[in-house]
Formats: structure tokens, sequence, C-alpha cells
């Protein structure tokens, strides 16, 4: 099972054409939904307004050079979902899951209907597109159940659904699904392949058709709220708030304020972070 | 001055909502992200403003004193100790004030309590709290008063 391209399977019974429409489809829904998201929510008029009172508060002037080495952090914290591991590891665990089990999930299914319809699937398309889709159920599960915040910070039930959750149940449903399908079709139970096959369509078009009311988006938005973050830190603006203290420092050291610190220890370790925001 | 929250910059840990004497920060249902439940209960305490590990709340000063143009920014360093101020005046001067906010690692004078005897039945049915002449030190020398410290009370405002 784990070896073979269940869409090449389901080509006897949907025409290969059907399959790439739909995914072609769904890419426009994402587009198409991004772009009115932007407009309705005035996102990039925000971004940008934001952009130039940072600009106009700087108090130096970044080079090329340093505008390229945030652009290259920028990426390396998205990548490694690095502001999600300033409060918690196991959000970023699940994140990083749930985020490159997307990517592999949603590549190798686009592979596997376009390319690989007629001629054989590398094994190691297949493996990707299963292991992508384990991911993504194991991460979202997990932040589904017991990280959200209005789970574990507020209390509220695991099964109180809100609008915020359209994205990761709806995610999280259409890969369970996908397996789910891949699993009875593979084993030739007919009655239950459609009726699964049917149901994966539905929470996979609920997924990219809902990109408006979801928050699908934030994987395009968030980068550039953090790329606008570390600008500002770069120019000095830092949106206003106080430079970062370097203890190290004599002037700072010495300082009259500073007498209690003195010889204190640099690290004085986690203080309300050392336990859980799960004190309802 | 009520707080509020970038919503870009929030990435919804619940700290805010841990921490908040008012319990009015909560979890918006719409995109998981903080906010102000009810802005005129807010004590502005700043607890929640501290807490943040994203800087992502801010307070709003009131129209009426503090109109445009001013802002009230910290960053409690619980790693170093210090806590920050920046404030920024509407004509443009701007302050910036640091101090400790711990002189000791956190949670290395913690009190074992587990290991504290309990109150014996007597003591339990006595008028005093627990451990009460202790604590307050009316075991060491009486009560203290600004007299058995050798202070007087001046009258009127002084510094």
């Amino acid at each position: 099972m784990f070896n073979t391209n269940p869409f090449a399977e389901l080509s006897v019974m949907i025409d290969p054409t059907i399959m790439e429409t739909y995914v072609i489809l769904m890419a426009l829904l994402v587009a198409g939904g991004t772009l009115f998201d932007i407009v309705h929510k005035r996102s990039a008029q925000y971004f940008f307004n934001n952009w130039q009172k940072s600009k106009a508060n700087a108090k130096r002037q970044v080079s090329g050079g340093e505008k390229a080495s945030v652009a290259v952090k920028t990426a390396i914290d998205g990548l490694t979902s690095a502001e999600l591991g300033d409060c918690s590891t196991r959000r970023q665990l699940a994140h990083l899951l749930t985020m490159y089990g997307f990517i592999a999930y949603t590549a190798t299914t686009a592979m596997m209907v376009f390319g690989y319809q007629e001629s054989a699937t590398p094994v190691i398309v297949a493996n990707l597109w299963y292991l992508g889709a384990f991911m993504v159920c194991l991460g979202g599960y997990w932040f589904w159940f017991f990280i959200r915040v209005d789970v574990s910070a507020e209390g509220h039930s695991p099964f109180r659904l809100v609008r915020a959750d359209l994205f990761v149940v709806s995610l999280t449903l259409s890969t369970t699904l996908a397996l789910v399908w891949a699993y009875t079709q593979s084993n030739g139970n007919s009655a239950w392949s459609v009726l699964t096959l049917t149901l994966y369509i539905f929470t996979t078009t609920v997924l990219f058709g809902s990109v408006p009311w979801s928050k699908f988006s934030h994987m395009f938005f968030k980068p550039a709220a953090a790329l606008e973050k570390k600008m500002s830190e770069a120019s000095g603006s830092r949106n206003n708030l106080p430079e970062p203290v370097d203890r190290t420092n004599p002037a700072v050291r010495d300082s009259h304020s500073m007498e209690l610190l003195k010889d204190a220890p640099l690290s004085m370790g986690l203080g309300i972070k050392r336990e859980k925001p799960s004190h309802y | 001055m009520p707080t509020f929250v970038y919503m870009t910059r929030c990435d919804g840990c619940g700290h805010c909502v841990d921490i908040c004497p008012s319990d009015i920060m909560h979890i918006d249902k719409t995109n998981r992200r903080a906010y102000n439940i009810e802005p005129t209960h807010c004590w502005e305490c700043f607890s929640c403003v501290k807490a943040c590990p994203q800087n992502a709340i801010d307070v709003r000063g009131y129209a009426d004193f503090s109109p445009l143009g001013h802002s009230v920014r910290v960053d409690r360093d619980e790693d170093k100790g210090t806590i920050a101020w920046s404030v920024k005046y509407r004509d443009g001067r701007e302050k910036s004030f640091l101090s400790p906010i711990t002189t000791k690692p956190w949670g290395s004078c913690t009190p074992n309590l587990k290991e504290v005897v309990g109150p014996t039945q007597e003591q339990r049915d006595g008028e005093l709290l627990f451990n009460e002449p202790k604590y307050i030190r009316f075991d060491d020398g009486g009560l203290h008063t600004l007299a058995s410290n050798g202070l007087t009370l001046k009258q009127g405002v002084y510094y």
C-alpha cells in the first residue's frame, strides 16, 4: 500500500483529466482566496503603513547586505518555526510536523496526479505522500486535542469547535480521510472506498475553498510580519520597544539603577515561563 | 489605559490569558489570537504586557490626556533579571529606564512548604494565623513601630 500511487488506481474510476482539473481548481481557490483576504482585511495596506512608520522612526540606515542577512534569518526562523519555540517546544514540534507534512503531502499529490498517472510512480514519491499525511495527522491531532490555546490555557473542551478551527480541522480530517481512502482502495473494498473518497474530496474542498474564512493564509502573512519585525529591530525603531539589555556592558553594569544586579549571575533562568500557562 | 494586542505579532501562546488578574484577556474565536474582552475593566496592571514573549501587547492611553503619538513600552527580560521601559512623549522626547526585577535566580528562594511542620491542634484552635508570631517578627522584640525603630512621623508632604 505505501509503495503505490492511490491516484493511479483511482484513474480506473475517475478520468485523470478530472483529477488534474480538480487540483488546478484547488490551487486557484487558494490564490484567489488569499488575494480576497488581502483586499478584504486590508492586510497588505497595514503592512505597508507599518513598514513606512518603522522607516520613519528608524534610528539607523540598514544597508543592502544587512537587509539580505535579515531576510535569510527570517527565512531560517520560518523554516524552523522558531517563533513558536519562544514559548513552547511542543508547539514548535507540532507545527514543524504539520508544516513539512503538508508540504510533502501536497507536492507529492500534485506529482502523482500530473506526472505518474500513466508511468510507474517512484517508490519514494508514494512513500513521501503517506509520510506527509501521517505527519500532518500527528502534528494536527496533537495540536487539536492538547496544544490549542483555548484548550490548554482557557480550559475549553477539545471538542468545542469555533471558526479558528476551520483550517486545522479540515486539514487533519482531509489527510486522515486520504489515508483511510488509500487503505480501503488498496484492500479492494469498493463501497468504503467510494464513501471515504467522497468525504476526502469534501474536506479537501473545504480546506482549500475556505481560505478567506480560515487561518490558511497565515502561511503567507506570518513570514511578512516576521520580516517586518526583524527589519524594525535592525533599523533601531523596534516599534518603540526598549533596546536589548547588555549586562556585560560596564556602562549598564555600573549604573545606579542596576547596582543590585552587579554581582548577580548573568542568567537568572526562567521566571513565569517555568510553568505552562494552564492555570485556568 | 486598556491593553490591546497587535494581531500580527501574537502567536496565541496563552501567557496573557493565564496571568491577567481580571480574567479579561481571552482567545478570540476567529483567529485564535489574544484580545482584551472588556477594556473598561482593565486595571492597566501591565501584567500581560510584561508576560507576552512576543511583545505583542501594548497599552492605549485615553484620548483626553494622551492623544496621539505617545508610547509607553516595556520589555521584561526574565533571563537577565531586568525590566526596561521606553517612554516616548508627544513632543518627541524619549526616556529609558532600566531596573532589576530579581537579584537571585528564579525559583532559588521559593520556600519548600512541604517540609514546614504543620500547626498543632492548639495552634489551629488559637486566634493567631499560621506562623503569625514568627512571620510578623512579633517574637523578635515585640511589635515593630516607628518609635521602636527610632523614627518619627513628620507632618505634611515631603520627599
